[in-house]
C-alpha cells in the first residue's frame, strides 16, 4: 500500500489526452502537494497549461518534457530524466495514442505502420522501458490504456484494433514477467466511448454507452490501486465486448461493424 | 445536432464545435449565422442557442490559469463551472462573492449574463469581483481587459451576452470563509408588505431571498418563506459539495401531472413543512443550490419545456408593480412553483448591460401551453416596463424587441461593440437582426 502522505511520483505519458488530464486532475486531489508530476506529450503550451492547472488545485511539483513519444531514439533518455526527477517512480501511466482513418490504413502502408508505431510499437517499448525501472526499484504500478477495439477484429477499425489487441497480448506476457515482483503490477484500461472533444461532433454522443473522461480516470484510480491486470471502463463494455467477441464469423461478417 | 436551452421550450439545430484548449478557439463560423458561445447550457432561454448557426461549447476549456490561495485570487479558463471551482476553493478556504442558484454555470457565463445572488443587495452582481478578462476577438486578437485596461469593452463583457468576444478566461476575487456552513433563518410571511417589512429588517444579513405561493389571493397575496443567511464564523472543517447530485429526475414529466391544483397542494406542503420555520445551519449545497441536487430537475415540465420569467422593478414602484404581476398570474390561473422573490441593492459591478440594479425581483417559471404562457409572458412583461423595469435576458426566451430595447437603452452601443463573428438566437430575436426566430 502506498501511504497517502508520502511523495508520489506519477509519470504520465500522453498528458494532453482528455483521460490523461482527467486522471492528473484526480491524482492531484487525492495526494496534493505530496504529488510530484513528470508530464509528456507533443504540444509543450498544452503541457504548460495543465501543469498551471494542477499547480492552482494543489500538486507538490510538475515537471513537463515537450516529445512526440512515438517517435523514439532511445528510451532511456526520457526514463532516465523522468527517474531524475522524481527520485522514484511510483506510477506510469500510458495515455497517448491516436485513432487512425481505417480506409486510408487499406490504401497507404505508411498509415498501416504510423498506427502500428504509435498504438503499439513505441507504447511496448516505453512500457518496457519503465517496468525495467519498477523491477529494478522493486515496486510501482504500471497503467497502460488500450480498447474495447482490441477484443475483435472488425471491418470499421481493424489497424487501430490490431495494436490494441496487440497491446493487450505484450501486456499480458508483461504482467507474467512481473509476476515474481509482488508490488508491481501492470494494469490495462480498455475504455469504451468516451466523450472527448474528438467525439463532439458524433450525433447520440451522450446516450448510454458514453462515458466521460472523469469516469474513465476514476475507473483508472480504481484499477491501478487494485493492481487488477486488465478491465473494461466502464465494466458494462465487458458484457457488450463478451457478446461481440462470441460472435460466430458468419454473423459479424453480415454487419458492418 | 438538436441543442436545447435549460428551459426546453427550444431545440434547436446547430453544429456543434467543442475546443480542448484555447489555442483551438477559432470563432469563425463557416455560416453566416455566426457562432454563439455556450457554456453549461443553463440559460433558460435562447443567449446561448444559435438556431441553424454554429455554437461554441467552452467545457473542456476548464483549467486554473492561476490561483493564489493566500490572496483568494484566481484566474481560470472561461468553462470552468462554479461548482467545480468551489470544489477546489472551498477546502483551501475561498467561496464564491457572489453565485446565481445553481453551481453548474461556467465562469464566462457568469460573466457574459453578470450574475446576480442572493446578497445582490449587499454587494452587487458577479461582474464587481471580476479583477480582469482574457478576451479574443476576430477583429482584433487577444485582449486583457480591466477597469483601468480598455475599461469601455470591459464593461460591456461583463453582462455583454458572449457577443463581444470570446472571454477566454476570468479573473476573480474569492471571499474567505472558515465554514462551509451558512446561518440560516427562515421565517414564513402572511403577504406581500410583510416581505418589504422583512427585507428591511434583513439589512445586515448578507444573503436574502423570499419563496412566495402565487395561489394566495387577497389579503394573503405574496405570502410565502423569507430566507436569510450568513457564512458561518464558526470554524469547521472545509468540506466542498458531494460530486454528484443526490437524485435524478426520472424523466419526462407527463403535461397533465403539472396543473393548477398539483401546485397547490404541493405549495400548501412547502409553507407547512417542518424548515418553513427554521434557525440554524445549512451546507452551503442547500442553501445555496437545493436543484442541483436534483439532476436534469427541467424534465420536471414535461416535453414542452417550460418559460422562466424574472423582471425587475426598481424601489418606488416595486410593491405595486409585483402586486399587479401577482395579480396577473393568479388572473391567468397558470401557477408555478419556483417564484422567487428578492430586493436588490444599488449595483456595484461594471456592467453596462447588466440586468441587476436597485429595485425588487420576481422570477417565476411556467409550463409552456402555447399562446397561453406567451399571453401571460407577454404582460408580465408589461407591467414591468410600465414600472421602469426589465426582464433578465439569461431567463428570456420570450422578449419582443420592443420591450428589450425600451428596458436596455444601452443595446445600441452592445451591438457596435459586438464581435461580427457572434451572434445568438436572443440577439437575433431581440434587435431584429437577420432571420426572425422560429419561437
Amino acid at each position: 500500500m502506498t501511504s497517502k502522505n508520502k511523495n508520489y511520483g506519477l509519470v504520465v505519458l500522453g498528458a494532453t489526452s482528455s483521460i490523461a488530464e482527467a486522471y492528473i486532475r484526480l491524482v492531484a486531489k487525492e495526494r496534493g502537494s505530496n504529488l510530484t508530476l513528470f508530464i509528456v506529450g507533443r504540444n509543450a503550451e498544452a503541457l504548460e497549461s495543465i501543469a498551471a492547472d494542477v499547480t492552482a488545485r494543489g500538486a507538490g511539483n510538475v515537471v513537463t518534457r515537450a516529445c512526440d513519444l512515438a517517435d523514439i531514439d532511445d528510451p532511456a533518455t526520457l526514463v532516465a530524466a523522468a527517474t531524475g526527477e522524481l527520485g522514484t517512480i511510483d506510477e506510469v501511466l500510458i495515455a497517448y495514442g491516436s485513432l487512425p482513418d481505417q480506409s486510408k490504413t487499406q490504401t497507404d502502408p505508411a498509415e498501416l505502420e504510423k498506427a502500428f508505431q504509435v498504438n503499439f510499437t513505441s507504447t511496448a517499448i516505453w512500457l518496457q522501458a519503465f517496468a525495467n525501472v519498477m523491477t529494478e526499484q522493486k515496486f510501482g504500478r504500471l497503467a497502460v490504456i488500450g480498447s474495447v477495439a482490441g477484443d475483435r477484429g472488425r471491418m470499421s477499425n481493424y489497424a487501430y484494433g490490431a495494436a490494441k489487441g496487440g497491446l493487450e497480448r505484450f501486456v499480458q506476457g508483461l504482467q507474467h514477467a512481473l509476476a515474481a515482483y509482488p508490488n508491481v503490477s501492470a494494469t490495462l484500461i480498455k475504455p469504451g466511448f468516451v466523450a472527448t472533444p474528438m467525439t463532439a461532433h458524433i450525433e447520440g454522443r451522450g446516450g448510454p454507452l458514453w462515458a466521460s473522461p472523469e469516469r474513465i480516470a476514476a475507473d483508472i484510480d480504481k484499477a491501478v490501486k487494485r493492481r487488477k491486470l486488465s478491465v473494461y471502463a466502464p465494466w458494462f463494455w465487458w458484457g457488450v465486448m463478451t457478446i461481440i467477441r462470441s460472435l460466430p464469423a458468419a454473423i459479424l461478417h453480415k454487419t458492418k461493424l | 445536432m438538436s441543442v436545447e436551452s435549460w428551459g426546453r421550450a427550444f431545440g434547436y439545430d446547430c453544429t456543434v464545435d467543442e475546443p480542448d484548449r484555447l489555442s483551438g478557439v477559432n470563432l469563425v463560423a463557416s455560416s453566416s449565422r455566426g457562432t454563439a458561445i455556450h457554456g453549461c447550457g443553463r440559460s433558460y432561454g435562447d443567449v446561448a442557442l444559435n438556431d441553424g448557426g454554429r455554437i461554441l461549447r467552452t467545457r473542456h476549456l476548464d483549467r486554473f490559469i492561476s490561483a493564489d490561495w493566500e490572496t483568494g485570487l484566481i484566474r481560470a479558463e472561461a468553462g470552468m463551472s462554479l461548482g467545480e471551482l468551489l470544489a477546489v476553493a472551498v477546502p483551501k478556504g475561498w467561496f464564491l462573492p457572489v453565485t446565481p442558484g445553481s453551481k453548474f454555470v461556467s465562469l464566462g457565463g457568469a460573466v457574459a449574463n453578470d450574475v446576480h445572488g442572493k446578497n445582490h443587495h449587499k454587494v452587487g452582481s458577479f461582474g464587481a469581483f471580476v479583477t480582469d478578462l482574457g478576451l479574443l476577438r476576430s477583429d482584433s486578437g487577444r485582449h486583457t481587459l480591466s477597469k483601468n485596461n480598455n475599461p469601455d469593452l470591459f464593461s460591456l463583457t461583463i453582462g455583454g451576452l458572449g457577443l463581444t468576444g470570446f472571454i477566454e478566461w476570468v479573473g476573480l476575487q474569492l471571499v474567505p470563509i472558515v465554514s462551509p456552513m451558512m446561518d440560516v433563518e427562515n421565517i414564513p410571511f402572511a403577504n406581500l408588505s410583510e416581505f418589504f417589512d422583512l427585507s428591511g429588517q434583513s439589512e445586515e444579513w448578507p444573503f436574502a431571498v423570499a419563496w412566495i405561493d402565487c395561489f394566495a389571493k387577497g389579503d394573503g397575496l405574496g405570502r410565502g418563506i423569507f430566507t436569510r443567511g450568513r457564512h458561518s464564523t464558526r470554524p469547521a472543517k472545509l468540506v466542498a459539495h458531494p460530486e454528484k447530485p443526490g437524485l435524478s429526475w426520472p424523466g419526462e414529466t407527463p403535461g397533465w401531472v403539472l396543473n393548477k391544483f398539483s401546485i397547490k397542494a404541493f405549495n400548501a406542503l412547502y409553507r407547512r413543512r417542518s424548515g418553513a420555520r427554521f434557525c440554524g445551519q445549512q451546507h452551503y449545497n442547500s442553501f445555496f443550490y437545493p436543484l442541483d441536487g436534483i439532476a436534469g430537475w427541467n424534465k420536471l415540465y414535461g416535453p414542452r419545456g417550460f418559460y422562466q420569467h424574472q423582471s425587475i422593478i426598481p424601489p418606488e414602484a416595486a410593491q405595486e408593480g409585483v402586486t399587479e404581476q401577482l395579480r396577473a398570474i393568479e388572473a391567468a390561473g397558470q401557477g408555478s412553483f419556483l417564484v422567487v422573490l428578492k430586493s436588490y441593492g444599488t449595483e456595484t459591478s461594471p456592467g453596462v448591460m447588466s440586468f441587476g440594479r436597485e429595485g425588487v425581483s420576481l422570477a417565476l417559471d411556467f409550463a409552456n401551453r402555447g399562446a397561453r404562457t406567451q399571453r401571460l409572458l407577454r404582460r408580465l412583461d408589461d407591467i414591468a416596463l410600465a414600472a421602469g423595469g426589465r426582464m433578465y435576458p439569461a431567463k428570456d426566451g420570450h422578449m419582443l424587441p420592443r420591450t428589450y430595447q425600451t428596458s436596455f437603452p444601452a443595446w445600441q452601443d452592445l451591438e457596435a461593440a459586438r464581435d461580427p463573428a457572434l451572434m445568438s438566437s436572443f440577439w437575433r430575436r431581440v434587435t431584429e437582426t437577420g432571420a426572425k426566430s422560429t419561437a
